[in-house]
């Protein structure tokens, strides 16, 4: 359970984590911001005072799970809907400086869906810092069609940091080297060099933690979780802000941990059961006029002078 | 395969009333989960993993003497299991999808 200090009473009287697990189980998400360090739901601000909140930093986009090559009931159009999370996000009248992608970029890991995700995705003109999800390391030649585009100036199947703005970001592989029963796993040569990586890092920089897997025990009977992710969480302990982003799930869960937000993205390709309301993770047929209000992009945004990052989820279907 | 002159629907109702007979046993993957998720073949069975999901699944031996390609929906794998042992496998892509053959006398 979150142990925060700040009074988690909004105005209404509805307990903020309680507002948080209605929503959790609705699939819509959060739509919150700090300001002046107390969460508080955007439309709670008022339309003037949130866009007043992200007018000064900077934002970044995340988006996950595109999984180009996908053509089943589920959605038989993939690249349709890749195609308009692109377009709400040049739409957007505070554009992001770049873009994050947390992986399963590609169905198959397929020359042609790498492809042509690029083209959609690069075509927008964004700086876009990927992390593989599995689906994107099975082709033939064991996750090289994945390193060939997106490896330079990473190291093992994929990893890296850079700092942005003063902002230290870091993308981490989570989906090589499963072992039978196991969930997502970092291994041993990652975290060494995490913890390296992190040392030259104060602890009142924010940090942004990206992979494909949740970092944290999402639903474990699903595979849902990463191993050895509680030695990120223990490394990241010392810092003022961290905000950790993951895919692979397809729907949006957010936790607050201390100083730690944890947070999944939908998928702009399908939908997939809330844990526990189906027999098995995969993709969820819904109605065809429901698909769009289950796929999505996300705004991160940074204030200048504010540590933690304002998160914004929003769907394909204009909300 | 034979080429049969019989009716077939009487073939198809040997073949389906006798699967302990089948020389190509099936390992069927749908909804997460490989079914029969234990099964028991002879040394020199050929055993074939068919991918019945609307998702790709991957066949990975635990001791990694064997391993499908990605199984994207109606794809097949097929391994012949020519020494006796358990042979435990997983999904590579959904880890928590585990299965086991078994191959004796």
């Amino acid at each position: 359970m979150s142990h925060h200090h700040h009074d988690d009473h909004d105005e209404t009287g509805i307990s903020r984590r309680h507002a948080l697990e209605c929503m959790l189980w609705a699939g819509t998400g959060v739509l919150w911001t700090l300001a002046g360090g107390v969460p508080v739901s955007l439309n709670m601000l008022g339309e003037a005072q949130a866009a007043e909140a992200l007018s000064s930093g900077f934002t970044f986009l995340q988006i996950s799970d595109s999984h180009i090559g996908f053509d089943k009931a589920a959605n038989p159009h993939a690249s349709d809907t890749l195609k308009e999370a692109m377009a709400k996000i040049q739409a957007l009248a505070q554009k992001p400086s770049f873009l994050i992608h947390t992986g399963d970029i590609t169905h198959l890991s397929k020359a042609e869906q790498f492809d042509n995700a690029a083209q959609i995705i690069g075509g927008a003109g964004f700086d876009v810092h990927y992390v593989p999800g599995e689906h994107d390391l099975v082709d033939e030649a064991n996750g090289m069609a994945y390193l060939d585009r997106y490896g330079k100036n990473t190291k093992g199947a994929g990893y890296y940091s850079f700092d942005q703005q003063g902002v230290h970001f870091v993308g981490l592989v989570n989906v090589v080297n499963l072992k039978a029963g196991g969930l997502g796993n970092l291994g041993a040569e990652q975290l060494a060099w995490l913890a390296d990586d992190l040392k030259a890092i104060s602890d009142s920089t924010p940090v942004v933690v990206f992979a494909h897997i949740p970092l944290w025990a999402v639903y474990e009977q699903w595979g849902w979780g990463t191993d050895d992710g509680a030695q990120v969480l223990a490394m990241l302990k010392r810092f003022g802000s961290v905000t950790i982003l993951n895919g692979h799930i397809h729907q949006i869960m957010q936790k607050v941990e201390g100083n730690v937000t944890f947070h999944t993205a939908r998928s702009t390709a399908f939908p997939q059961p809330v844990p526990g309301t189906a027999p098995s993770p995969g993709p969820m047929t819904v109605p065809p006029g429901e698909l769009r209000k289950l796929l999505g992009v996300t705004s991160v945004a940074v204030q200048q002078g504010k540590s933690e990052l304002a998160i914004i989820d929003s769907t394909l279907a204009g909300a | 395969m034979h080429v049969f002159r019989f009716a077939g629907p009487i073939f198809a109702g040997l073949l389906l009333a006798a699967p302990a007979f089948a020389e190509e046993p099936q390992v069927k993957i749908s909804n997460f989960a490989f079914t029969p998720q234990n099964l028991t073949v002879k040394p020199g069975t050929t055993v074939t993993f068919e991918n019945d999901d609307d998702i790709p699944h991957l066949v990975v031996a635990t001791d990694g003497s064997f391993r499908s390609k990605a199984l994207d929906t109606g794809d097949k794998y097929a391994f012949t299991f020519s020494k006796p042992g358990d042979f435990a496998y997983f999904c590579g892509l959904h880890p928590h999808m585990q299965g086991k053959i078994t191959v004796g006398p």
